[in-house]
């Protein structure tokens, strides 16, 4: 089981990161729990600025961009 | 099933960017004859008439800007990919208050920058410990500074005055910054944010491919070209009726040198129509065109990009209303003294 963060205060860009990692899980075939952080403190302690972030069981693994499905579920199947 | 859906096949990267530049180019060499052409021989317009003239400037304008747009958006997005925000932080945590201000008006030109992204930005400056004016000289600029302003300045008007614009807007951000920090406006930031202070950690870079760098490049031009589109559309008519009907000393009794006011009333004009720079510059085009000062140009230009309504609301959440006031005064009156500065400057 995989735990994957949004971390973004929840603009276009965010919903579609979401939307990628939710894809992604499906084409690694790998059950994950996708949750979105919204709070800005707990964004920020992450050590990121630039949204939307991409954490994947507790490692930051993008920020500033929108990975793709496909690049997602290659993280995911790698991790 | 899965496996084969991971490995998706790309076109090789070197044919696909080298078409596009090609096919960039055959488009920006052949666009000014092209709509000149199909104005006045297929349409049949006479040259010199109110009509024909309006019809010119929009033909010749949309396919130059959205060229404009597509072809330098691209390369700035590229350019500034390798100067994220979290760099420039790390480059900034540490420095003396005038380097810094003066450091971090620089970065604003080249990071990205969107409403959405001024908290995160502005926790994180706060939160490394980099002082308070430092940061805004930071936020002012970046907005102001932006890409798509400088290429539309430089692709509109030549390099002069996009060269003068930035210079302009970097000095308002590190005026400006060295105000607020001097205001000692500390107790106005909400406590959460101080809070923060250390908590957070340095991110990792993450390693991205060339591929990967000119897909975002790509993807985020598509993006704000789609988004801006209408916008520009709109305001290019709006230029073209300017550049064929209204007549110079109108324009001249309004916003010229005889008329004090002139300066003030575009910065309240400009205040709705924050971030629409591409609308906005081709109407700036054409009243240049029809005798409008250069001061007031700026002015006009720097308040829609800088003064952004949803920008302030945002940053409600981390400062509190006698922050943001002093930050919308700081910016307003600088662009004010931009504007009457160059009005008295360039006759």
């Amino acid at each position: 089981m995989k735990k994957i963060e949004v971390l973004g205060p929840g603009c276009a860009n965010c919903k579609r990161l979401e939307a990628n990692a939710r894809e992604a899980a499906i084409m690694a075939g790998v059950e994950a729990e996708v949750t979105k952080v919204t709070d800005y403190g707990q964004i920020a302690s992450y050590g990121i600025m630039s949204t939307p972030g991409l954490v994947i069981d507790g490692k930051v693994v993008s920020y500033g961009r929108i990975p793709s499905a496909g690049d997602i579920a290659l993280w995911l199947s790698e991790a | 099933m899965t496996s084969i859906a991971i490995s998706r096949p790309r076109a090789p990267l070197r044919v696909a960017v080298s078409g596009a530049v090609a096919a960039w180019l055959v488009a920006w060499f052949t666009e000014a004859p092209l709509s000149d052409w199909l104005t006045f021989e297929v349409l049949g317009l006479e040259r010199g008439s109110h009509f024909g003239e309006a019809v010119a400037f929009f033909l010749l304008d949309v396919p130059k800007v959205l060229l404009l747009l597509v072809g330098i958006v691209t390369v700035v997005t590229l350019i500034r990919g390798f100067f994220p925000p979290e760099r420039v932080r790390a480059a900034l945590a540490g420095r003396g208050v005038m380097v810094g201000t003066v450091a971090a008006a620089s970065f604003g030109i080249v990071t990205p920058f969107c409403s959405c992204s001024a908290v995160p930005l502005f926790i994180g400056f706060v939160e490394a410990g980099i002082p308070l004016g430092v940061t805004f000289a930071f936020l002012i600029s970046s907005p102001m500074v932006n890409e798509v302003a400088l290429v539309l300045l430089w692709g509109l008007f030549g390099p002069g005055i996009a060269l003068v614009y930035m210079a302009a807007g970097l000095t308002v951000a590190i005026i400006g910054g060295l105000v607020i920090g001097r205001l000692r406006m500390e107790r106005y930031v909400e406590d959460y944010v101080w809070a923060l202070q250390g908590k957070g950690g340095a991110v990792a870079e993450v390693h991205l491919t060339w591929a990967d760098r000119i897909g975002d490049a790509w993807r985020y031009t598509k993006d704000l070209v789609r988004r801006i589109t209408p916008y520009l559309l709109v305001g290019i008519g709006i230029g073209a009726l300017i550049h064929g009907y209204a007549p110079t000393d109108l324009v001249a009794s309004i916003g010229g040198r005889s008329n004090p006011l002139a300066v003030p009333i575009v910065v309240l004009i400009a205040i709705p129509l924050y971030s629409n720079a591409a609308g906005t510059i081709p109407i700036v085009q054409a009243l240049l065109g029809k005798g409008m000062p250069l001061g007031t140009t700026l002015a006009f230009m720097m308040a829609i990009t800088a003064i952004s309504l949803p920008e302030f609301i945002i940053l409600r959440r981390v400062i509190r209303p006698q922050l943001i006031a002093v930050f919308t005064a700081t910016v307003t009156i600088g662009i004010l003294a931009i504007g009457y500065l160059f009005n008295a400057l360039i006759v």
